[in-house]
């Protein structure tokens, strides 16, 4: 399954790319892409894990930049 | 909001920090203390949170210790006026992004709110998800039509240019076929919905748009990579340099060797590079869909910037794929007279041929004029106007008359007339050119493409004369689909490693080749999915000119790209060195680091305009 989600207040390219390397070292996590410019995170990942997927790396999103917010 | 707030806090720490300067002893620790807390505070925060969360090597962790340091060896000016700065660029950041972001949401403004559902005489305001095939929409002048439809009631003109980048507006009436985002500019029109909202043109490409920044260009995740890495390793030169040299070198003082290690944490940030890298893509990618060329990632962007070969399919890309009347010729008699006469006897005919000739007689035909009306097969037509007969076809059709012909050289289809049996003259119809074709083939040498080849399944005459007559360097004719993807193969096989091959098409029957290729372009075909799909980049309008305004936008992107990766790790390094070498202040390293960022975001703002 592949989503897209906005990610509020990234306001920092690093981190930006440091959330897109994060997550895409995550288990289960097929694809992610980080756009700093749309604020936008694209993650794919395997149908019967996406629900803690997602938890997980809103998770990792907050330990990155405390600042962003995942909005589903 | 915050970046308002941000811009109070540091003009107000600015100017407590100024006073400060020239005030005695405490007044000045006390003015200079306020000042670093109101630019600072945030910041120390924010890198004590992040240490709780193991992010060490964070940006904030790294102003903290090295203002904390500076504060520590005395240099309170320092200190404040590396936070100032670091703020200042900070700040700058913020607006430049903001601006980009706003820049490119007011190019896709395109998405429509709301659509008049009719229902019997009354319309109701529902949102578009809401309105399903087969519905009747009204759309009132300056309104934008919101769903793909066809005009059932009404005659308008509609503003294309935030689809197709065309600012002559175009004339719809009763069976047009309208594309949602389009303005309504002038009348009433009452449109039957053909697609749902989900499939609407609006949708896909705004979802292209938005979409484009995921795809990212090699230089991106280059960059990335290597702040990765750089931050690290910048920050344990630091910690070298603070302690290895006052312990092996007898004249060395701790303090200085500490100074030179904070210099060195001042400019660990790779912010500048890792933000104006998207942001040049970012701009290159509006820049483009301004002028109705969407690009479906920066990865394709870069590609197309090392695109050498162009590779274009025939009809529907260099010509217009319809027919038309090229040539009339009269046998002592007169070429007017040659095509009311064809018009006349293809009065009845449907066929595209018949069609052209009367499309360039353009009046209208009385057919009380026409008798004993005849089609020959594979011949032509014979026809009596006002009781002379005429015939009308192709050669064949005259020696069977025994009269003479013209037999043309392959190029486009003859149509002989002969009045009374006697051979009068001919007409050629064939595919016609677009305007700007041989204009688009030599932008593109301009633009730095060495080879542009054409493809065709039209015969070695007609695809011969096209390629001499537009400049292109090599023509392939007589092609199935199949064979396309051959040749186009055997166009990658030979193509230098570092470089790109694009094809060009309309997307209809060669999307096979459009996948192959490097970059695949499709063009002219709007509201066309296999065209949205199958391509890399899709240009909105008919003009193969487009085609190099993409690789210059291209080519300008990369190229400021390239200067601010160039330019920002120069300067680092510059400073770098002088700092290891006790010949650069924090000032003066806060100012290089802060003044790069600031430089390359307004170089990379340059990706969003274009020239014309």
């Amino acid at each position: 399954m592949k989503k897209t989600y906005q990610l509020e207040d990234l306001d920092c390219a690093n981190c930006a790319a440091k959330i897109e390397q994060a997550i895409q070292s995550m288990e289960h996590v097929m694809s992610a892409s980080v756009s700093f410019m749309t604020q936008k995170l694209v993650l794919e990942a395997a149908d019967d894990h996406f629900k803690e997927v997602l938890q997980a790396v809103k998770k990792v999103i907050k330990k990155v930049d405390s600042d962003v917010t995942l909005k589903d | 909001m915050k970046q308002k707030r941000r811009l109070i806090k540091i003009i107000i720490s600015a100017i407590l920090f100024t006073l400060g300067l020239s005030l005695p002893e405490y007044a000045k620790l006390a003015l200079l203390g306020l000042s670093y807390a109101l630019v600072g505070w945030e910041i120390i925060v924010k890198a004590a949170k992040n240490i709780v969360y193991g992010q060490v090597f964070d940006e904030n962790f790294l102003m903290t210790v090295a203002t904390l340091g500076a504060v520590g060896l005395g240099e309170y000016s320092e200190a404040v006026a590396v936070m100032l700065f670091y703020q200042v660029g900070e700040y700058f950041q913020g607006y430049a992004v903001a601006k980009s972001r706003k820049s490119i949401a007011g190019l896709m403004n395109i998405r429509p709110d709301y659509a008049n559902l009719c229902e019997g005489e009354q319309t109701k305001q529902v949102s578009p998800e809401e309105v399903h095939v087969g519905d009747l929409i009204l759309v009132k002048p300056g309104e934008k039509i919101p769903l793909d439809g066809k005009v059932i009631e009404g005659t308008s003109s509609l503003d294309t240019s935030s689809l197709t980048g065309e600012s002559l507006p175009r004339e719809v009436e009763v069976g047009s076929e309208v594309l949602s985002g389009c303005i309504n500019l002038t009348g009433v029109l009452k449109i039957q919905v053909v697609k749902e909202y989900g499939e609407s043109t609006v949708v896909k490409i705004l979802d292209l748009v938005e979409n484009a920044s995921s795809n990212k260009a090699k230089v991106e995740q280059f960059i990335t990579k290597f702040a990765r890495w750089y931050t690290p390793i910048v920050v344990f030169a630091a910690l070298i340099i603070a302690v290895i040299p006052p312990l092996v070198m007898t004249d060395a003082a701790f303090s200085s060797w500490i100074y030179r290690a904070l210099t060195f944490l001042v400019i660990s940030c790779p912010c500048a590079l890792v933000i104006s890298v998207p942001l040049s893509f970012f701009g290159g990618i509006g820049a483009a869909s301004k002028q109705g060329i969407l690009v479906k990632g920066s990865n394709y962007l870069q590609a197309l910037s090392e695109t050498k070969v162009v590779v274009f399919d025939k009809t529907g890309t260099l010509t217009k794929g319809t027919f038309s009347v090229v040539q009339v010729e009269g046998c002592n008699f007169p070429t007017s007279e040659v095509l009311e006469l064809a018009a006349y006897a293809d009065a009845y005919s449907n066929h595209p041929i018949s069609q052209s000739i009367r499309q360039a007689y353009a009046h209208p035909i009385d057919t009380s004029k026409i008798s004993d009306y005849q089609e020959i097969v594979g011949r032509g037509v014979s026809v009596k106007i006002n009781g002379v007969l005429v015939h009308l076809g192709n050669a064949r059709l005259m020696k069977e008359l025994g009269t003479a012909s013209h037999e043309g050289d392959g190029v486009g289809t003859i149509i002989n007339l002969a009045v009374d049996k006697k051979f009068k003259g001919w007409i050629k119809i064939s595919d016609e050119v677009k305007l700007d074709s041989a204009q688009a083939i030599s932008a593109l040498k301009a633009a730095n493409v060495h080879k542009t080849v054409m493809l065709t399944g039209d015969n070695k005459a007609s695809g011969e004369k096209i390629a001499q007559q537009l400049g292109l360097d090599k023509v392939y004719c007589e092609l199935l689909p199949a064979q396309k993807v051959e040749k186009l193969e055997e166009l990658l096989a030979d193509k230098d490693p570092n470089t790109n091959v694009a094809f060009v098409g309309d997307g209809i029957n060669d999307a096979p080749v459009l996948a192959r290729a490097d970059i695949g372009i499709a063009m002219g075909k709007i509201g066309s999915d296999a065209a949205i799909e199958a391509a890399d980049i899709v240009i909105m309008t008919d003009e193969p000119l487009k085609i190099a305004s993409a690789i210059k936008i291209s080519h300008k992107t990369l190229r400021i790209v390239r200067q601010n990766i160039v330019f920002a790790l120069a300067v680092k390094g510059l400073v770098l060195l002088l700092g290891v070498m006790g010949m650069a202040t924090m000032w003066e390293a806060v100012f290089a680091d802060v003044g790069v960022a600031v430089l390359a975001i307004l170089n990379s703002l340059r990706a969003l305009s274009i020239k014309q």
